[in-house]
């Protein structure tokens, strides 16, 4: 049974294992690779992405949970070229060391600040993606700097 | 336009040595040698690769496996700098792995200079080299200007890729790039910039593949794809040197997607482990999760070594034992046992070092395309010349006939030393006969690593009547790094455990580090400052104690033992010498920056220690806040490093900042235990690192010393688990002997 559901603001149809994780359709199906793999248990956050919006661990959604939702991935995140704010904000902060969680972290943060558009430090504490590299000090720095932006552009 | 060229094309008429670009610019393949000279000395620094093409884009070559370190914008940075351009007008395209045949003597010779990811090493090759390199570029550049306007060169000076003459006329490095990749290379050395000229040097720059980061279109060995390639995952033994007694795969080869499944060999028990792990099972299917749905059909029954019953309880009375047992002597200085019978006091204890996984973001994989006269891997490596080595040993392929692509790298930390889950690939492919990709689960990668040794460290110390420190003793009994290591057959039994140079050697009159090896079956490896990790914490802890018991302050303690500025003889990596003075300079930045020795409320405490590593000096202050009940809060977290001449400071803050949070993640919740014969961790719930709530901000002061640079990826760990320790007790009065820290503030030993 066909499962369709939108990617990235295109409607895709899937017809594969119902069971299979959303990571896998993106990475080896789609080949969306900027969702990364890391526990598979969805403890790490390596393969946040949205789901109608909302941050998601994609290597515990089965497929069969995607039809008729919107799927958005990193790679889905600028519009027409342009960086998301806390894209931009990743970029000035100089978050990144090996990178890998980082598009995870990214997506976790988007859809902090649009819950909570002036995030203290205790909400950004709720975030429990894992960085190996110890990036925190500076994601709190990104996710600060991108919160007042937005906040600016809103007024 | 395609921003990554024919790597081997390009590789091997970059060799020839200047010559026009696809695109009729300039190529440029520097080495130290002259022009036209096609070898060098084994192990010379060769260099590095500069285009530049006519529409003005400068293209340098990374020539580092980037596992997060920076390399791959701190090295080019050093090219940059030299060759005269500004830093935004550059593109950085990632090198595949670089290996041409010599001819005289016969051998190989690399390309691009060292490659590899380990010991801290990239910024102080290419100190000299890479920028050289620029400097050469800029050299032809200056030739061909000087022709153009019949000048001599030396009056021609560079700015902003441009060519300037004395009467103020410029050309730009586009326009005389194809004159210039017609000359030959200068024989001798350049002259290089004086530091107050540097434009590029110790500014701070932003990592180069940001944009691509946040955009989620980096790619690292995880997404590498060839159309051909089937996905592997492997059923491994959970024993160590264990085989296949039986495997029913036919549910396996009934899941949709499964195309083959296939026998891999362990490791001949004994033999050095330069291969793959452990034997197993491999399931190809078309994608990942068939793969593993097939893996989890497979009904197999494993072979038990008769070694393969033991534990980290039995491993640890086996250390304690040994402690007592007659020991190696790595370094004597005078006589400890007479200075300890005739001390006033003396001072001992014993810490415990936990075995570690590396862990890294990105799981380990390999993806191979094996023909017979020739190999393509593209992997998340640290060790590409070694994965090359391997390759050709297991294929017969020539190793300039395998190539190796270096796309980003999802952490290192050592692990990726090992190219293992190479090796695998090399077996799946040639039992397959089809290209692969070899994926690791998390459960895979923490169940099969190269752990990080385990030992216990029993310090003794002797003070005469005033207090003196008199002697001090460090004895490990640990499991040896070398234990089926290949290519440290030769290796004394106590290299990656003792530090027999480190602080306070020389600084103390008797002076004693000896060595016990135990015995374990379970593999060993490099883990992140290997040497360092493994002893600051024991060392720099137990200063602390010395000087309670002397009746010192503990910050007084360590600045009197390093005496005068000078440099003591260290022969580990990073040696020849370490300098005491750079040591006490970053003590004392750090205890200056947190305010050492100011008055506390009760429950807090500020804790000092320091270390120096692989050439690199760090300190760490922290003050900590712990609650009736145990819970520890790190309120404050200072670190000053001085890792000589600053090339990206932004990097080199970043590298302070990640490893002392490695180091804090590592000290408070992590070890790997064995029980059974089996690892008892399986994902990242039960390897628990540090998420963003426990993570404090951390203040990195760097000192700029002027010394050539030390590198910088594994300097900030080994001093942060002493300074925590040293904290605790500071708020406390109770002395953590043994990593993790773990729930040991919440234990009754506290209440006492």
């Amino acid at each position: 049974m066909a499962i369709d559901f939108t990617l990235n603001q295109r409607p895709v149809r899937y017809d594969g294992d119902p069971a299979m994780p959303l990571l896998w359709y993106l990475r080896d199906h789609a080949r969306l690779t900027g969702t990364k793999f890391g526990c598979g248990i969805g403890y790490c956050g390596a393969c946040t992405v949205h789901l109608d919006g909302a941050a998601t661990r994609s290597c515990v959604v089965p497929m069969s949970a995607v039809g008729g939702r919107r799927v958005t991935t990193i790679e889905g995140l600028a519009s027409d070229g342009r960086l998301h704010p806390v894209q931009q904000a990743w970029i000035e902060e100089d978050v990144a060391q090996c990178g890998y969680c980082q598009a995870g972290q990214i997506m976790a943060a988007v859809d902090l600040i649009t819950r909570t558009p002036a995030p203290s430090d205790a909400d950004i504490a709720t975030l429990t993606n894992l960085c190996r590299c110890g990036t925190y000090p500076r994601i709190r720095r990104a996710i600060r700097r991108a919160a007042a932006q937005l906040n600016r552009t809103r007024r | 336009m395609s921003a990554v060229p024919d790597t081997r094309a390009l590789s091997r008429r970059a060799f020839l040595g200047v010559s026009l670009s696809a695109a009729g610019g300039l190529l440029l393949a520097l080495r130290s040698g002259a022009a036209g000279q096609e070898t060098a000395a084994a192990g010379e620094a060769l260099g590095a690769f500069i285009r530049i093409e006519p529409d003005g884009r400068i293209v340098i070559g990374a020539r580092g496996c980037e596992i997060g370190q920076g390399v791959k914008t701190s090295l080019p940075m050093l090219i940059a700098e030299e060759l005269d351009v500004p830093w935004p007008a550059v593109t950085v395209e990632q090198l595949p792995y670089g290996l041409v045949a010599a001819r005289d003597p016969p051998g190989f010779t690399s390309l691009y200079g060292p490659q590899g990811a380990g010991g801290s090493t990239n910024i102080p090759d290419g100190w000299h080299d890479l920028r050289l390199a620029g400097a050469r570029a800029r050299w032809l550049l200056i030739q061909t200007a000087a022709r153009v306007w019949e000048t001599p060169p030396d009056r021609l000076t560079t700015r902003e890729a441009h060519v300037v003459h004395p009467d103020g006329r410029t050309l730009g490095y586009a326009e005389l790039a194809p004159r210039a990749a017609k000359l030959d290379l200068p024989a001798a050395d350049l002259p290089l910039k004086a530091r107050s000229e540097y434009r590029i040097i110790g500014q701070p720059t932003r990592v180069v593949d940001a944009r691509d980061i946040v955009t989620g279109v980096a790619a690292y060995g995880i997404d590498a794809a060839i159309p051909s390639a089937l996905t592997a995952l492997i059923a491994r033994c959970p024993y160590f040197d264990g085989e296949v007694a039986s495997v029913d795969e036919a549910q396996a080869r009934r899941v949709p997607g499964v195309r083959q499944v296939v026998r891999i060999p362990g490791p001949r028990p004994g033999a050095p482990l330069d291969r793959n792990l452990a034997a197993g099972v491999a399931v190809l299917a078309d994608d990942f999760w068939s793969a593993r749905k097939g893996r989890e059909a497979l009904r197999i029954t494993w072979t038990r070594p008769s070694g393969a019953a033991d534990s980290s309880a039995a491993l640890e009375r086996r250390a304690t034992a040994a402690l007592a047992a007659s020991a190696k002597i790595a370094r004597r200085d005078g006589n400890p046992d007479e200075a300890r019978n005739a001390a006033a006091r003396v001072v001992e204890a014993v810490y415990v070092m936990p075995l570690l996984a590396h862990a890294t973001m990105e799981p380990p994989n390999a993806l191979i395309d094996l023909k017979p006269k020739s190999a393509l891997l593209i992997a998340s490596l640290q060790s590409p010349g070694g994965a090359s080595q391997m390759i050709h040993a297991m294929t017969g392929v020539a190793r300039t006939d395998i190539e190796i692509r270096l796309p980003r790298v999802g952490g290192g930390f050592g692990r990726r030393l090992q190219n293992d889950f190479v090796a695998e690939a090399v077996l799946v492919a040639q039992a397959a006969g089809t290209p692969v990709k070899v994926m690791w689960t998390r459960e895979d990668d923490l169940q099969n690593d190269f752990y990080r040794p385990f030992g216990l460290h029993q310090l003794r110390a002797s003070l005469d009547a005033q207090g003196r420190l008199t002697s001090w003793a460090h004895r490990v009994a640990a499991t040896p790094r070398k234990y089926r290591a290949a290519g440290m057959e030769d290796a004394a039994d106590w290299v990656g455990c003792v530090d027999p140079d480190g602080f306070p050697a020389g600084c103390v009159a008797s002076y004693l580090a000896e060595f016990v090896p135990v015995d374990f079956s379970i593999p060993r490896g490099w883990w992140r400052a290997p040497l360092p990790t493994f002893c600051a914490f024991a060392v720099e802890s137990f200063l602390d104690e010395v000087a309670l018991a002397a009746g010192t302050d503990p910050l007084t303690l360590r600045l009197d033992l390093l005496g005068a500025p000078r440099e003591l003889p260290y022969r580990d990596h990073g040696g020849p010498t370490l300098h005491t003075g750079r040591l006490g300079g970053v003590l004392n930045s750090a205890a200056g920056a947190i305010g050492y020795g100011r008055k506390l409320p009760a429950g807090r405490g500020i804790g000092l220690a320091s270390h120096f590593t692989h050439g690199g000096y760090v300190a760490h202050a922290l003050e900590v806040a712990v609650s009736q009940a145990g819970a520890l809060e790190v309120v404050r977290c200072v670190c000053a490093a001085d890792v000589g001449e600053i090339v990206n400071p932004l990097g080199l803050e970043a590298q302070m900042m990640g490893a002392t949070l490695d180091g804090l993640s590592t000290a408070l919740e992590l070890e790997i235990t064995v029980k059974d014969g089996r690892i008892e961790q399986s994902n990242f719930p039960d390897y628990r690192l540090l998420r963003m709530g426990a993570a404090p901000d951390v203040e990195v002061h760097l000192l700029p010393s002027g010394f050539p640079p030390s590198g910088a990826g594994e300097m900030g760990i080994p001093s942060v688990a002493p300074a925590l320790a040293n904290a605790i007790f500071a708020a406390t009065g109770q002395r953590i002997r043994r990593l993790p820290v773990g729930d040991q503030l919440k234990s009754p030993a506290r209440a006492s």
